[in-house]
């Protein structure tokens, strides 16, 4: 993308400048952290303020991983309308876990801590996602339409290995996996927090030294590889970072299908493509939709628990209208 | 003996040897009772919904002028579940023909509103109107979802969206009736589908109007759509992987097609609930999981496979 040119007074082109635009992004997520945190808090507020501050920490580290990881999935696969939940991602980290507590049984489980467990688990979804992206992309290089029909359709079908694995289970396992299956903001696992929260930061660490490199591949392969970027390395290093950070939120809140979609798209029309602008951006914007959103629907309209459902709504709405407008890519 | 008469032949024998089958499964001692009741009715709730599901299928797929689309990847499914779960807000008690005719008017909404939106893709290619299908099918599903959290229906629409056929007895399944005889007028006007599935253009050339048959096509969906939905809840992928293997045996044209459509369907069906009946005796898997997992991968053999070429035409 190239860069607008400079219009209108300098102030306002001050204020259109990446940077600016990403400090009032800043500005807005900690208003709205700010509000989540402090609003309608009852007397005895220690109680609260902890759960709240435990809620927003997993919000952040959620919002952070989605936001990321779709721009990365969309520069990899050059396009605008792929998030790693539409290529079934989420999907497979689920049926990894389902299969996990088929596999070792309750008991051990319980005895097992999640965190060693979540370890094997994300090394496991790392290894398929890399496989199924070289399968898909480099070995078949299927066309980018067919790619997303054919991870919606991994995605139903992984959906439906996950119910059928869960009518195997004994009802004690199944009470274990029940929580995996549905998205929920509010309910964050306190023995993952930490854990996710190392990775998703580290993983997002890890990219800071190919950002330009990523701004290349974003021209394209040939054009990318002309430029002296290191192809392969680079795509694999990012998909190795998409599949951490997916498996970090779907342990933390369960499948989100449109969300990373919403959050991308609004990135590149406020900074432009340019990863070391758009990532963040997309971070911060996860973040101020999520806790915003959360706040605006719990404390002001009375709905709690129904913020996925509305993010899902809005992003199918904007997916279509991609598609509708002709800008998939 | 033509080729498509030895299939059909080939077909009848599969669908009545998986029928005598799943009448002699069941956890029951089989007596005259179990057979009336229970085994006979759900046998042929199964035969009749593979049929009319497939059928249904194969005729959205020619209305769509797409081999990827049918009814639950298109928003019909779940737009006769947003129906269904007006009329349950409204007043609980009412009686299952209403409910029937309110999911059939939701699919028929739903349909409409699909093929509006499939009119309007700009690029003419034929993976992205199913894709386009399945977003908006989850628009609605996650407006059906947010009405349903606020009311505590979850579990009703559970139901609709799964399908499963061990609540099936005597006096339940009838209306599917409804459903197998809309497929048959679907055979009966097989020739004006084909035609259609040539385009509208071709269509009015060959002096058909397109507007009637479009119209009759959808009304056939909705029907289908809206019975299955409350009586025995949708089965996914079906519509869309059976009329695509009969097509790579007998080719497109619908009167040759319809019936081994018909039977393949019933046959899947049929092996489908069989299997789920099985694999974990005397526990019932729903059928929908089971042909969820077997169906996908027949779907993905289908897209990514060797003949795949083909597909990336229109």
């Amino acid at each position: 993308m190239p860069e607008r040119a400079p219009r209108a007074t300098p102030v306002r082109h001050a204020l259109s400048h990446p940077a600016a635009r990403i400090a009032m992004l800043g500005i807005a997520a900690a208003a709205a952290i700010a509000l989540f945190l402090l609003l309608d808090l009852p007397g005895r507020a220690d109680y609260a303020l902890g759960l709240r501050w435990r809620t927003v920490t997993g919000m952040l580290v959620v919002a952070i991983a989605v936001g990321a990881s779709t721009v990365l999935l969309q520069t990899v696969t050059a396009n605008r309308i792929l998030t790693p939940g539409i290529m079934g991602f989420d999907a497979i980290f689920m049926t990894i876990q389902v299969t996990g507590v088929l596999v070792i049984g309750p008991r051990l489980l319980l005895g097992t801590s999640p965190t060693v467990l979540w370890g094997i688990e994300l090394v496991l979804m790392a290894g398929i996602v890399v496989l199924l992206y070289w399968w898909l992309f480099i070995k078949r290089r299927l066309d980018l339409h067919l790619i997303v029909l054919v991870g919606l359709v991994i995605g139903t079908m992984l959906r439906a290995v996950t119910t059928f694995l869960q009518r195997l289970l004994d009802p004690d396992a199944f009470a274990v996996v029940q929580n995996l299956v549905f998205a929920s903001f509010t309910a964050i696992d306190r023995d993952l927090l930490l854990p996710t929260g190392v990775l998703v930061v580290a993983a997002g660490v890890s990219i800071v030294p190919i950002l330009r490199s990523l701004d290349a591949l974003a021209l394209g392969r040939s054009t990318a590889i002309g430029l002296g970027v290191a192809h392969r390395r680079v795509v694999m290093h990012a998909v190795v970072a998409i599949a951490v950070m997916v498996a970090a939120s779907t342990a933390l809140v369960g499948p989100v299908l449109f969300f990373g979609l919403l959050v991308a798209n609004a990135a590149y029309s406020l900074v432009g493509h340019r990863h070391a602008a758009s990532i963040p951006a997309a971070a911060l914007i996860g973040a101020i939709v999520l806790i915003g959103g959360q706040t605006v629907l719990a404390r002001g309209l009375g709905f709690a628990t129904e913020l996925p459902v509305v993010i899902e709504f809005l992003g199918g709405a904007l997916f279509i209208l991609l598609v509708l407008t002709g800008r998939t890519r | 003996m033509s080729r498509a008469s030895v299939w059909t032949i080939a077909g009848v024998a599969l669908v009545a040897a998986l029928a005598v089958v799943s009448v002699l499964i069941g956890v029951a001692e089989l007596d005259g009772f179990v057979l009336v009741a229970s085994r006979i009715p759900r046998t042929v709730a199964l035969i009749l919904a593979g049929v009319a599901m497939a059928v249904t299928g194969l005729i959205m797929q020619l209305v769509t002028r797409n081999r990827f689309v049918e009814p639950s990847t298109t928003g019909a499914t779940d737009a006769a579940s947003l129906a269904l779960l007006a009329v349950l807000v409204v007043d609980p008690a009412m009686p299952i023909a209403v409910k029937a005719i309110a999911a059939v008017l939701g699919a028929l909404v739903g349909v409409v509103g699909f093929l509006g939106l499939a009119r309007r893709i700009p690029v003419r290619s034929s993976v992205l109107v199913p894709v386009v299908g399945l977003m908006y099918a989850g628009m609605i599903g996650a407006l059906t979802t947010f009405i349903a959290q606020r009311q505590d229906l979850l579990q009703e629409l559970l139901a609709w969206g799964v399908g499963d056929f061990s609540g099936i007895v005597r006096g339940r399944y009838e209306m599917l009736y409804l459903a197998a005889a809309a497929a048959l007028i679907a055979w009966i006007a097989a020739d004006r589908f084909t035609v259609i599935g040539l385009g509208e253009d071709a269509a009015r050339g060959l002096g058909l109007d397109p507007r009637l048959t479009l119209a009759l096509g959808v009304v056939i969906i909705a029907v289908v759509t809206g019975v299955m939905s409350v009586t025995t809840g949708i089965l996914p992928f079906l519509g869309l992987i059976v009329p695509n293997i009969v097509s790579r045996f007998v080719g497109d044209g619908m009167r040759r097609a319809v019936p081994i459509v018909a039977l393949l369907g019933a046959a899947v069906v049929l092996a489908c609930d069989i299997i789920g009946r099985l694999v974990r005796f005397p526990v019932e898997i729903p059928i929908s999981v089971v042909m969820g997992v077997l169906g996908g991968a027949v779907f993905l053999v289908i897209l990514l496979g060797p003949s795949s070429r083909r597909t990336e035409d229109a």
